[in-house]
Protein backbone atom coordinates (compact mmCIF):
# COMPACT_ATOMS: atom_id res chain seq x y z
CA UNK A 1 0.00 0.00 0.00
CA UNK A 2 1.03 3.45 -0.75
CA UNK A 3 0.67 6.92 1.08
CA UNK A 4 -2.19 8.53 0.20
CA UNK A 5 -2.26 11.50 2.32
CA UNK A 6 0.35 12.21 5.17
CA UNK A 7 -0.03 15.18 7.43
CA UNK A 8 3.77 15.81 9.25
CA UNK A 9 3.67 17.98 12.36
CA UNK A 10 0.65 20.18 11.46
CA UNK A 11 -0.46 22.68 13.46
CA UNK A 12 -2.84 25.58 12.35
CA UNK A 13 -3.05 28.73 14.84
CA UNK A 14 -6.48 30.98 14.09
CA UNK A 15 -6.02 34.48 15.86
CA UNK A 16 -8.79 35.30 17.21
CA UNK A 17 -9.88 38.65 19.03
CA UNK A 18 -6.13 39.07 19.57
CA UNK A 19 -5.52 35.65 21.16
CA UNK A 20 -4.08 33.03 19.34
CA UNK A 21 -6.48 29.97 19.16
CA UNK A 22 -5.06 26.69 18.55
CA UNK A 23 -6.98 24.68 16.30
CA UNK A 24 -4.59 22.15 15.57
CA UNK A 25 -1.54 20.90 17.94
CA UNK A 26 1.47 18.95 16.05
CA UNK A 27 -0.73 16.31 13.98
CA UNK A 28 1.04 13.31 12.31
CA UNK A 29 -1.24 10.71 10.81
CA UNK A 30 -1.10 9.04 7.90
CA UNK A 31 -3.78 7.68 5.53
CA UNK A 32 -3.00 4.71 2.85
CA UNK A 33 -4.28 4.40 -0.31
CA UNK A 34 -7.97 2.69 -0.86
CA UNK A 35 -8.53 3.23 2.97
CA UNK A 36 -11.54 4.22 4.54
CA UNK A 37 -10.33 6.64 7.50
CA UNK A 38 -12.92 8.27 9.88
CA UNK A 39 -11.73 11.09 12.14
CA UNK A 40 -14.18 11.47 15.19
CA UNK A 41 -14.26 14.18 17.86
CA UNK A 42 -16.32 16.73 19.36
CA UNK A 43 -17.01 19.96 17.54
CA UNK A 44 -14.23 22.16 18.30
CA UNK A 45 -11.40 19.48 17.94
CA UNK A 46 -10.43 20.82 14.75
CA UNK A 47 -11.10 17.75 13.06
CA UNK A 48 -12.58 20.32 10.12
CA UNK A 49 -9.54 22.09 10.38
CA UNK A 50 -7.51 18.89 9.49
CA UNK A 51 -10.05 17.55 6.99
CA UNK A 52 -9.68 21.05 5.16
CA UNK A 53 -6.17 21.39 5.24
CA UNK A 54 -5.95 18.06 2.65
CA UNK A 55 -7.25 20.52 -0.23
CA UNK A 56 -5.73 23.62 1.29
CA UNK A 57 -9.07 25.57 2.17
CA UNK A 58 -7.45 25.97 5.32
CA UNK A 59 -3.24 25.96 5.81
CA UNK A 60 -0.94 25.04 7.66
CA UNK A 61 0.69 27.48 10.11
CA UNK A 62 3.59 24.46 10.49
CA UNK A 63 3.66 21.06 8.83
CA UNK A 64 3.18 19.78 5.63
CA UNK A 65 0.37 18.19 4.41
CA UNK A 66 1.33 15.46 1.74
CA UNK A 67 -1.42 14.61 -0.75
CA UNK A 68 -0.15 11.69 -3.32
CA UNK A 69 3.27 12.77 -2.76
CA UNK A 70 2.66 16.15 -3.24
CA UNK A 71 2.86 19.05 -0.64
CA UNK A 72 -0.38 20.60 -0.95
CA UNK A 73 0.06 22.95 1.48
CA UNK A 74 3.04 24.26 -0.99
CA UNK A 75 0.88 24.86 -3.77
CA UNK A 76 -1.15 27.99 -5.16
CA UNK A 77 -2.66 29.10 -8.59
CA UNK A 78 -3.13 26.64 -11.36
CA UNK A 79 -1.18 24.25 -9.62
CA UNK A 80 -3.64 24.28 -6.84
CA UNK A 81 -6.89 23.83 -9.01
CA UNK A 82 -5.36 21.22 -10.45
CA UNK A 83 -4.37 19.33 -7.13
CA UNK A 84 -8.12 19.74 -6.26
CA UNK A 85 -9.46 18.90 -9.11
CA UNK A 86 -8.08 15.07 -7.93
CA UNK A 87 -9.78 15.68 -4.54
CA UNK A 88 -13.54 15.04 -4.32
CA UNK A 89 -15.29 16.90 -1.43
CA UNK A 90 -18.70 16.88 -0.01
CA UNK A 91 -20.59 18.23 2.88
CA UNK A 92 -22.58 18.77 5.89
CA UNK A 93 -25.02 21.44 4.15
CA UNK A 94 -24.22 20.00 0.24
CA UNK A 95 -23.55 23.11 -0.50
CA UNK A 96 -25.01 22.18 -4.28
CA UNK A 97 -25.62 25.55 -6.62
CA UNK A 98 -29.11 26.39 -6.23
CA UNK A 99 -29.52 28.39 -9.58
CA UNK A 100 -28.16 24.88 -11.50
CA UNK A 101 -30.46 21.92 -12.34
CA UNK A 102 -29.00 18.71 -10.71
CA UNK A 103 -27.54 17.99 -14.59
CA UNK A 104 -25.60 21.25 -14.21
CA UNK A 105 -24.21 20.91 -10.55
CA UNK A 106 -22.78 17.30 -11.35
CA UNK A 107 -21.30 18.94 -14.94
CA UNK A 108 -20.00 21.77 -13.04
CA UNK A 109 -16.46 20.32 -12.02
CA UNK A 110 -15.91 18.88 -15.66
CA UNK A 111 -16.66 21.81 -17.39
CA UNK A 112 -13.67 23.16 -15.05
CA UNK A 113 -11.52 20.66 -16.31
CA UNK A 114 -12.18 21.47 -20.18
CA UNK A 115 -14.15 18.31 -20.72
CA UNK A 116 -15.80 18.45 -24.31
CA UNK A 117 -20.15 18.59 -24.01
CA UNK A 118 -20.65 15.18 -25.00
CA UNK A 119 -17.95 13.94 -22.47
CA UNK A 120 -19.98 15.74 -19.94
CA UNK A 121 -23.04 14.32 -20.90
CA UNK A 122 -22.14 10.45 -21.12
CA UNK A 123 -20.04 11.35 -17.77
CA UNK A 124 -23.37 12.70 -16.10
CA UNK A 125 -25.10 10.15 -17.01
CA UNK A 126 -23.27 7.36 -15.98
CA UNK A 127 -22.89 9.06 -12.36
CA UNK A 128 -26.56 10.50 -12.11
CA UNK A 129 -27.16 6.20 -12.60
CA UNK A 130 -24.40 5.15 -9.85
CA UNK A 131 -26.21 7.54 -7.43
CA UNK A 132 -29.67 6.66 -8.60
CA UNK A 133 -30.88 9.81 -9.55
CA UNK A 134 -31.42 9.38 -13.17
CA UNK A 135 -34.78 10.84 -13.16
CA UNK A 136 -33.80 14.26 -11.09
CA UNK A 137 -31.01 15.08 -13.82
CA UNK A 138 -33.19 18.02 -14.51
CA UNK A 139 -34.58 18.99 -10.86
CA UNK A 140 -33.22 21.69 -9.28
CA UNK A 141 -31.77 21.34 -5.80
CA UNK A 142 -34.65 22.60 -3.83
CA UNK A 143 -36.81 20.21 -5.44
CA UNK A 144 -34.59 17.18 -3.76
CA UNK A 145 -34.66 15.85 -0.11
CA UNK A 146 -31.59 16.10 2.00
CA UNK A 147 -30.77 12.52 0.94
CA UNK A 148 -30.92 13.25 -2.68
CA UNK A 149 -28.90 16.58 -2.04
CA UNK A 150 -26.52 14.48 -0.19
CA UNK A 151 -26.04 12.00 -3.36
CA UNK A 152 -26.14 14.44 -5.87
CA UNK A 153 -23.16 15.98 -4.05
CA UNK A 154 -21.02 12.50 -4.27
CA UNK A 155 -22.03 12.81 -7.82
CA UNK A 156 -20.21 16.08 -7.82
CA UNK A 157 -17.52 15.03 -6.00
CA UNK A 158 -16.89 12.09 -7.96
CA UNK A 159 -17.60 13.84 -11.38
CA UNK A 160 -13.60 14.19 -12.08
CA UNK A 161 -12.28 10.97 -11.00
CA UNK A 162 -10.32 11.88 -7.97
CA UNK A 163 -8.10 9.52 -6.16
CA UNK A 164 -9.09 11.26 -2.79
CA UNK A 165 -12.76 11.75 -1.19
CA UNK A 166 -12.97 14.00 1.77
CA UNK A 167 -16.23 14.57 3.97
CA UNK A 168 -17.06 17.07 6.23
CA UNK A 169 -19.98 15.59 8.60
CA UNK A 170 -21.35 14.85 5.01
CA UNK A 171 -24.53 12.39 7.00
CA UNK A 172 -24.56 15.04 10.06
CA UNK A 173 -27.75 16.71 8.72
CA UNK A 174 -29.63 13.23 7.51
CA UNK A 175 -31.74 11.35 9.65
CA UNK A 176 -30.48 7.98 10.59
CA UNK A 177 -32.38 5.83 7.86
CA UNK A 178 -30.71 8.17 5.26
CA UNK A 179 -27.44 7.88 7.00
CA UNK A 180 -27.43 4.55 6.36
CA UNK A 181 -28.24 4.98 2.54
CA UNK A 182 -25.37 7.56 1.71
CA UNK A 183 -22.46 5.59 4.45
CA UNK A 184 -23.61 2.37 1.61
CA UNK A 185 -22.88 4.56 -1.32
CA UNK A 186 -19.69 5.42 -0.03
CA UNK A 187 -19.00 2.05 0.77
CA UNK A 188 -19.65 1.32 -3.10
CA UNK A 189 -17.42 4.27 -4.04
CA UNK A 190 -14.51 2.90 -2.63
CA UNK A 191 -15.36 -0.57 -3.80
CA UNK A 192 -15.83 0.25 -7.44
CA UNK A 193 -13.50 3.13 -7.50
CA UNK A 194 -11.10 2.28 -5.12
CA UNK A 195 -10.97 5.97 -3.80
CA UNK A 196 -9.14 6.84 -0.90
CA UNK A 197 -11.86 7.94 1.71
CA UNK A 198 -11.21 10.30 4.57
CA UNK A 199 -14.03 11.47 7.06
CA UNK A 200 -14.82 13.74 9.53
CA UNK A 201 -17.39 13.43 11.80
CA UNK A 202 -19.06 13.59 15.30
CA UNK A 203 -21.12 10.41 14.90
CA UNK A 204 -19.06 7.16 15.95
CA UNK A 205 -21.52 5.50 14.58
CA UNK A 206 -20.76 6.32 10.91
CA UNK A 207 -17.05 5.34 11.18
CA UNK A 208 -18.39 1.80 12.75
CA UNK A 209 -20.08 1.16 9.94
CA UNK A 210 -17.64 2.18 7.47
CA UNK A 211 -14.18 3.03 8.54
CA UNK A 212 -11.21 0.58 8.55
CA UNK A 213 -9.36 3.01 10.10
CA UNK A 214 -10.26 6.05 12.76
CA UNK A 215 -8.36 8.82 14.43
CA UNK A 216 -9.41 10.22 17.22
CA UNK A 217 -8.86 14.00 17.94
CA UNK A 218 -9.53 16.33 21.03
CA UNK A 219 -8.30 19.91 21.65
CA UNK A 220 -6.63 19.79 18.24
CA UNK A 221 -4.75 16.80 18.71
CA UNK A 222 -4.67 13.17 17.71
CA UNK A 223 -5.30 11.36 21.12
CA UNK A 224 -5.47 7.92 19.49
CA UNK A 225 -5.61 6.27 16.21
CA UNK A 226 -5.07 2.74 15.12
CA UNK A 227 -8.05 0.06 13.30
CA UNK A 228 -11.54 0.64 14.09
CA UNK A 229 -11.10 -3.06 15.69
CA UNK A 230 -8.11 -1.74 17.98
CA UNK A 231 -9.86 1.31 18.81
CA UNK A 232 -13.19 0.21 19.61
CA UNK A 233 -12.14 -2.51 21.31
CA UNK A 234 -9.68 -0.93 23.63
CA UNK A 235 -9.82 2.38 23.71
CA UNK A 236 -7.14 3.60 25.68
CA UNK A 237 -7.74 7.50 25.93
CA UNK A 238 -11.10 8.87 27.89
CA UNK A 239 -12.18 10.88 24.98
CA UNK A 240 -12.03 7.75 23.14
CA UNK A 241 -13.90 5.56 25.24
CA UNK A 242 -16.59 8.24 25.57
CA UNK A 243 -17.28 8.16 21.77
CA UNK A 244 -16.95 3.97 22.13
CA UNK A 245 -19.11 3.94 25.02
CA UNK A 246 -21.43 6.04 23.01
CA UNK A 247 -22.51 3.52 20.71
CA UNK A 248 -20.93 0.24 22.14
CA UNK A 249 -22.43 0.13 25.72
CA UNK A 250 -19.79 -2.53 27.25
CA UNK A 251 -18.01 0.41 29.01
CA UNK A 252 -19.74 1.95 31.70
CA UNK A 253 -19.29 6.15 30.59
CA UNK A 254 -17.88 8.17 33.96
CA UNK A 255 -21.36 9.03 34.99
CA UNK A 256 -22.40 5.54 35.24
CA UNK A 257 -19.20 4.68 36.77
CA UNK A 258 -20.02 7.45 39.88
CA UNK A 259 -23.76 5.61 40.04
CA UNK A 260 -22.01 2.04 40.58
CA UNK A 261 -19.87 2.84 42.99
CA UNK A 262 -23.00 4.13 45.29
CA UNK A 263 -23.31 0.64 45.48
CA UNK A 264 -19.88 -1.23 44.60
CA UNK A 265 -16.99 0.15 47.26
CA UNK A 266 -14.90 -3.01 46.11
CA UNK A 267 -11.91 -2.94 43.19
CA UNK A 268 -13.15 -2.93 39.98
CA UNK A 269 -11.64 -4.21 36.49
CA UNK A 270 -12.34 -4.44 33.12
CA UNK A 271 -12.24 -7.65 31.76
CA UNK A 272 -12.18 -7.75 28.04
CA UNK A 273 -13.80 -9.99 26.30
CA UNK A 274 -12.76 -11.26 22.92
CA UNK A 275 -12.83 -14.25 20.28
CA UNK A 276 -11.42 -17.14 22.58
CA UNK A 277 -9.69 -20.69 21.02
CA UNK A 278 -10.91 -22.08 24.57
CA UNK A 279 -14.05 -22.63 26.74
CA UNK A 280 -11.96 -22.41 30.02
CA UNK A 281 -14.33 -20.86 32.35
CA UNK A 282 -11.01 -18.26 33.87
CA UNK A 283 -13.30 -16.30 35.75
CA UNK A 284 -14.44 -18.57 38.26
CA UNK A 285 -11.00 -20.23 38.30
CA UNK A 286 -9.33 -16.83 39.38
CA UNK A 287 -11.81 -15.96 41.71
CA UNK A 288 -12.39 -19.98 43.45
CA UNK A 289 -8.24 -20.18 43.66
CA UNK A 290 -7.83 -16.67 45.24
CA UNK A 291 -10.61 -16.44 47.15
CA UNK A 292 -12.02 -13.44 46.10
CA UNK A 293 -15.47 -12.90 45.62
CA UNK A 294 -16.65 -11.27 42.17
CA UNK A 295 -19.90 -9.24 40.58
CA UNK A 296 -20.33 -8.63 37.63
CA UNK A 297 -21.44 -4.78 37.60
CA UNK A 298 -21.56 -3.60 33.58
CA UNK A 299 -20.59 -5.01 30.47
CA UNK A 300 -21.48 -6.23 27.08
CA UNK A 301 -20.23 -8.24 23.56
CA UNK A 302 -20.44 -6.80 20.37
CA UNK A 303 -19.68 -8.01 17.08
CA UNK A 304 -17.33 -5.61 15.04
CA UNK A 305 -16.20 -6.53 11.42
CA UNK A 306 -17.14 -9.75 11.95
CA UNK A 307 -15.16 -10.48 15.35
CA UNK A 308 -16.53 -10.61 18.68
CA UNK A 309 -15.53 -8.15 21.60
CA UNK A 310 -16.81 -6.44 24.14
CA UNK A 311 -15.61 -6.09 28.15
CA UNK A 312 -16.79 -7.24 31.36
CA UNK A 313 -16.61 -4.74 34.11
CA UNK A 314 -16.43 -6.74 37.61
CA UNK A 315 -16.02 -5.72 41.33
CA UNK A 316 -13.61 -7.92 42.90
CA UNK A 317 -14.06 -8.34 46.54
CA UNK A 318 -11.40 -9.88 49.04
CA UNK A 319 -8.03 -8.68 51.01
CA UNK A 320 -5.48 -6.33 49.02
CA UNK A 321 -2.97 -8.87 48.18
CA UNK A 322 -5.93 -11.15 47.26
CA UNK A 323 -7.71 -9.05 44.40
CA UNK A 324 -3.78 -7.91 43.28
CA UNK A 325 -3.04 -12.01 42.39
CA UNK A 326 -6.55 -12.38 41.04
CA UNK A 327 -5.56 -9.79 38.44
CA UNK A 328 -2.46 -10.63 37.88
CA UNK A 329 -4.07 -14.13 36.82
CA UNK A 330 -6.39 -12.84 35.16
CA UNK A 331 -4.01 -10.60 32.85
CA UNK A 332 -2.47 -14.19 31.94
CA UNK A 333 -6.07 -14.49 30.39
CA UNK A 334 -6.83 -11.61 28.74
CA UNK A 335 -5.74 -8.15 29.04
CA UNK A 336 -7.50 -6.31 32.50
CA UNK A 337 -7.82 -3.12 33.25
CA UNK A 338 -8.70 -1.31 37.13
CA UNK A 339 -10.66 1.45 37.32
CA UNK A 340 -8.94 4.13 38.86
CA UNK A 341 -11.06 5.69 41.94
CA UNK A 342 -12.64 8.64 40.61
CA UNK B 1 -62.80 74.87 -11.54
CA UNK B 2 -62.90 74.60 -15.47
CA UNK B 3 -64.03 71.55 -17.63
CA UNK B 4 -61.88 69.26 -18.47
CA UNK B 5 -60.59 69.63 -21.85
CA UNK B 6 -59.49 65.95 -23.14
CA UNK B 7 -58.36 67.43 -26.35
CA UNK B 8 -55.94 69.69 -25.43
CA UNK B 9 -54.96 66.97 -22.28
CA UNK B 10 -53.86 63.80 -24.59
CA UNK B 11 -51.42 64.74 -26.48
CA UNK B 12 -49.68 66.38 -23.47
CA UNK B 13 -50.66 63.33 -21.40
CA UNK B 14 -48.97 60.98 -24.05
CA UNK B 15 -45.64 63.47 -24.51
CA UNK B 16 -45.45 62.95 -20.66
CA UNK B 17 -45.79 59.26 -20.19
CA UNK B 18 -42.79 59.27 -23.27
CA UNK B 19 -40.42 61.47 -21.28
CA UNK B 20 -40.50 59.85 -18.29
CA UNK B 21 -39.87 56.32 -19.74
CA UNK B 22 -37.29 57.60 -21.67
CA UNK B 23 -35.84 59.53 -18.62
CA UNK B 24 -36.66 55.72 -16.33
CA UNK B 25 -35.13 54.36 -19.53
CA UNK B 26 -31.76 55.96 -20.13
CA UNK B 27 -30.52 56.52 -16.71
CA UNK B 28 -31.36 52.67 -15.92
CA UNK B 29 -29.21 51.50 -18.64
CA UNK B 30 -26.47 53.49 -18.06
CA UNK B 31 -27.06 53.35 -13.74
CA UNK B 32 -26.74 49.72 -14.37
CA UNK B 33 -23.85 49.48 -16.15
CA UNK B 34 -22.10 52.03 -14.23
CA UNK B 35 -23.73 50.35 -10.84
CA UNK B 36 -22.94 46.79 -11.74
CA UNK B 37 -18.97 47.90 -12.04
CA UNK B 38 -19.08 49.59 -8.97
CA UNK B 39 -20.70 46.18 -7.13
CA UNK B 40 -18.16 44.00 -8.70
CA UNK B 41 -15.24 46.46 -7.48
CA UNK B 42 -16.50 47.14 -4.49
CA UNK B 43 -17.06 43.36 -3.72
CA UNK B 44 -13.60 41.79 -5.10
CA UNK B 45 -12.04 44.39 -2.91
CA UNK B 46 -13.16 43.74 0.24
CA UNK B 47 -10.87 41.48 2.70
CA UNK B 48 -10.28 38.52 1.55
CA UNK B 49 -11.55 38.71 -1.79
CA UNK B 50 -10.07 38.38 -5.20
CA UNK B 51 -8.85 42.38 -5.34
CA UNK B 52 -8.30 42.26 -1.89
CA UNK B 53 -7.76 46.06 -1.13
CA UNK B 54 -8.60 48.49 1.86
CA UNK B 55 -8.07 51.60 0.47
CA UNK B 56 -10.39 50.81 -2.53
CA UNK B 57 -13.21 49.19 -0.67
CA UNK B 58 -12.85 52.25 1.92
CA UNK B 59 -13.14 54.96 -1.13
CA UNK B 60 -16.17 53.27 -3.00
CA UNK B 61 -18.08 52.50 0.56
CA UNK B 62 -17.54 56.33 1.32
CA UNK B 63 -18.81 57.60 -1.80
CA UNK B 64 -21.86 55.25 -1.91
CA UNK B 65 -22.77 56.61 1.14
CA UNK B 66 -22.17 60.07 0.30
CA UNK B 67 -24.20 60.19 -2.35
CA UNK B 68 -27.08 57.70 -0.89
CA UNK B 69 -28.65 59.74 1.96
CA UNK B 70 -28.53 63.09 -0.08
CA UNK B 71 -32.63 63.65 -1.10
CA UNK B 72 -32.60 63.33 -5.20
CA UNK B 73 -34.05 67.03 -5.25
CA UNK B 74 -30.64 68.11 -3.97
CA UNK B 75 -28.36 65.97 -6.32
CA UNK B 76 -29.89 67.65 -8.92
CA UNK B 77 -29.89 70.52 -7.90
CA UNK B 78 -26.22 69.84 -6.65
CA UNK B 79 -25.22 68.58 -10.64
CA UNK B 80 -26.87 71.18 -12.71
CA UNK B 81 -23.25 72.80 -13.51
CA UNK B 82 -21.83 69.32 -14.55
CA UNK B 83 -25.27 69.25 -16.26
CA UNK B 84 -25.18 71.67 -18.05
CA UNK B 85 -21.41 71.12 -19.43
CA UNK B 86 -22.72 67.40 -20.62
CA UNK B 87 -26.11 68.22 -22.25
CA UNK B 88 -25.21 72.22 -23.02
CA UNK B 89 -28.50 72.58 -20.64
CA UNK B 90 -30.26 71.67 -17.24
CA UNK B 91 -33.54 71.51 -19.18
CA UNK B 92 -35.37 68.37 -20.77
CA UNK B 93 -35.99 64.97 -20.20
CA UNK B 94 -32.56 64.08 -21.30
CA UNK B 95 -30.32 66.36 -19.40
CA UNK B 96 -32.29 64.77 -16.11
CA UNK B 97 -30.77 61.50 -16.92
CA UNK B 98 -27.67 62.38 -15.13
CA UNK B 99 -28.68 63.63 -11.76
CA UNK B 100 -31.33 60.31 -12.04
CA UNK B 101 -28.04 58.07 -13.16
CA UNK B 102 -25.91 59.61 -10.73
CA UNK B 103 -28.67 58.44 -7.73
CA UNK B 104 -29.32 54.81 -9.30
CA UNK B 105 -26.01 54.12 -10.09
CA UNK B 106 -24.93 54.24 -6.19
CA UNK B 107 -28.27 52.83 -5.35
CA UNK B 108 -28.07 49.67 -7.86
CA UNK B 109 -24.03 49.15 -6.54
CA UNK B 110 -25.33 48.70 -2.62
CA UNK B 111 -28.32 46.29 -3.64
CA UNK B 112 -26.09 44.39 -5.71
CA UNK B 113 -23.16 44.68 -3.50
CA UNK B 114 -25.30 43.13 -0.62
CA UNK B 115 -26.58 40.26 -2.85
CA UNK B 116 -23.56 39.42 -3.86
CA UNK B 117 -22.63 38.82 -0.81
CA UNK B 118 -25.64 37.11 0.96
CA UNK B 119 -24.92 34.71 -1.48
CA UNK B 120 -24.08 31.00 0.22
CA UNK B 121 -20.77 30.81 1.80
CA UNK B 122 -20.87 27.18 1.42
CA UNK B 123 -21.81 27.38 -2.54
CA UNK B 124 -18.20 29.46 -2.86
CA UNK B 125 -16.47 26.75 -0.60
CA UNK B 126 -17.35 23.88 -3.14
CA UNK B 127 -16.74 26.03 -6.18
CA UNK B 128 -13.03 26.49 -5.00
CA UNK B 129 -12.81 22.78 -4.00
CA UNK B 130 -13.46 21.45 -6.96
CA UNK B 131 -10.61 23.86 -8.34
CA UNK B 132 -12.32 26.62 -9.37
CA UNK B 133 -10.43 29.88 -9.45
CA UNK B 134 -11.48 32.98 -7.56
CA UNK B 135 -12.49 34.93 -10.59
CA UNK B 136 -14.34 31.75 -11.74
CA UNK B 137 -16.03 31.16 -8.51
CA UNK B 138 -17.33 35.05 -9.08
CA UNK B 139 -18.85 34.99 -12.81
CA UNK B 140 -20.06 30.90 -12.49
CA UNK B 141 -20.97 30.61 -8.89
CA UNK B 142 -21.78 33.93 -6.56
CA UNK B 143 -23.63 35.66 -9.62
CA UNK B 144 -25.53 33.20 -10.81
CA UNK B 145 -26.63 32.54 -7.21
CA UNK B 146 -27.41 35.75 -6.97
CA UNK B 147 -29.42 36.89 -9.79
CA UNK B 148 -33.08 36.14 -8.50
CA UNK B 149 -32.77 38.86 -5.34
CA UNK B 150 -30.61 40.84 -8.00
CA UNK B 151 -33.55 40.82 -10.30
CA UNK B 152 -35.74 41.96 -6.83
CA UNK B 153 -33.53 44.39 -5.97
CA UNK B 154 -33.13 46.35 -9.96
CA UNK B 155 -37.24 46.27 -9.89
CA UNK B 156 -37.05 48.25 -6.87
CA UNK B 157 -34.60 50.48 -8.19
CA UNK B 158 -36.70 50.96 -11.67
CA UNK B 159 -39.55 51.96 -9.20
CA UNK B 160 -37.75 54.36 -7.58
CA UNK B 161 -36.40 56.21 -10.63
CA UNK B 162 -40.30 56.62 -11.81
CA UNK B 163 -40.64 58.31 -8.74
CA UNK B 164 -37.31 60.15 -9.02
CA UNK B 165 -38.56 61.39 -12.83
CA UNK B 166 -41.39 62.90 -10.95
CA UNK B 167 -39.47 65.00 -8.87
CA UNK B 168 -37.08 65.85 -11.53
CA UNK B 169 -40.42 67.28 -12.83
CA UNK B 170 -40.34 70.08 -10.64
CA UNK B 171 -36.65 71.43 -12.30
CA UNK B 172 -38.04 71.07 -16.02
CA UNK B 173 -36.94 67.92 -16.39
CA UNK B 174 -40.97 67.41 -18.28
CA UNK B 175 -42.44 63.99 -17.61
CA UNK B 176 -45.63 62.85 -15.19
CA UNK B 177 -44.79 64.67 -12.75
CA UNK B 178 -43.78 68.00 -14.30
CA UNK B 179 -47.50 67.48 -15.33
CA UNK B 180 -49.64 67.00 -12.54
CA UNK B 181 -47.68 70.04 -11.12
CA UNK B 182 -48.07 72.36 -14.04
CA UNK B 183 -51.54 71.20 -15.36
CA UNK B 184 -53.12 69.49 -12.36
CA UNK B 185 -51.70 71.13 -9.56
CA UNK B 186 -50.95 74.54 -10.70
CA UNK B 187 -54.37 74.87 -12.47
CA UNK B 188 -55.96 73.09 -9.80
CA UNK B 189 -57.50 70.55 -12.40
CA UNK B 190 -57.82 67.22 -10.03
CA UNK B 191 -58.52 65.50 -12.89
CA UNK B 192 -55.24 65.62 -14.03
CA UNK B 193 -53.37 64.74 -11.03
CA UNK B 194 -56.16 61.92 -10.74
CA UNK B 195 -54.91 60.55 -14.31
CA UNK B 196 -51.30 60.84 -13.68
CA UNK B 197 -51.49 59.28 -10.31
CA UNK B 198 -53.09 56.52 -11.81
CA UNK B 199 -51.03 55.82 -14.58
CA UNK B 200 -47.95 55.69 -12.50
CA UNK B 201 -49.73 53.51 -9.88
CA UNK B 202 -50.33 51.27 -13.35
CA UNK B 203 -46.91 51.43 -14.82
CA UNK B 204 -45.02 50.83 -10.87
CA UNK B 205 -47.24 47.84 -10.79
CA UNK B 206 -46.50 46.80 -14.28
CA UNK B 207 -42.77 47.14 -13.48
CA UNK B 208 -42.63 44.97 -10.64
CA UNK B 209 -44.80 42.30 -12.12
CA UNK B 210 -42.22 41.65 -14.71
CA UNK B 211 -40.04 41.81 -12.16
CA UNK B 212 -41.25 38.99 -9.95
CA UNK B 213 -41.93 36.71 -13.34
CA UNK B 214 -37.88 37.22 -14.35
CA UNK B 215 -36.63 36.96 -11.07
CA UNK B 216 -38.98 33.91 -10.54
CA UNK B 217 -37.36 32.06 -14.07
CA UNK B 218 -33.59 32.88 -12.73
CA UNK B 219 -34.76 31.87 -8.85
CA UNK B 220 -36.15 28.23 -9.46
Amino acid sequence: MTTAIAFEGVSKVFESNGRPFHALRDVDLTIERGEIYGIVGYSGAGKSTLLRTVNALERPTAGRVVVDGREISSLSGTQLYAARQRIGMIFQQFNLLRSRSVYKNIAYPLALAGLPKDQILDRVEELLEFVGLTDKALAYPSQLSGGQKQRVGIARALATRPDILISDEATSALDPQTTGEVLELLRRVRAEYGLTVLLVTHEIDAIREIADKVAVMDAGQVVEHGSVYEVFSNPQNRTSRRFVSSVLHHIPSPETLDKIRIVHHGRLVQIHVEDRESNEPFLSRVARARGVDFNVVYGGIDELQSRLFGSLTVELLGTDAAVDDAIADLRAVTPVQEVSHA
Amino acid sequence: MREFDLEAFLPRFIKAIGETLLMVGVSFTAASIIGILLALWLYASRPGNILENRVVYSVINFLINLIRPVPFLIVAIAVVGLTRIVFGTSLGPLAATLPLTIVASVAIARVIETNLVAVDPGAVEAGTAMGASPVRVLFTIVIPESLGPMVLGLTYIVVALVDATAVAGVLGAGGLGDLALKYGWARFDYTVIWIVVITLVILVQGIQAIGNLIARKVMH
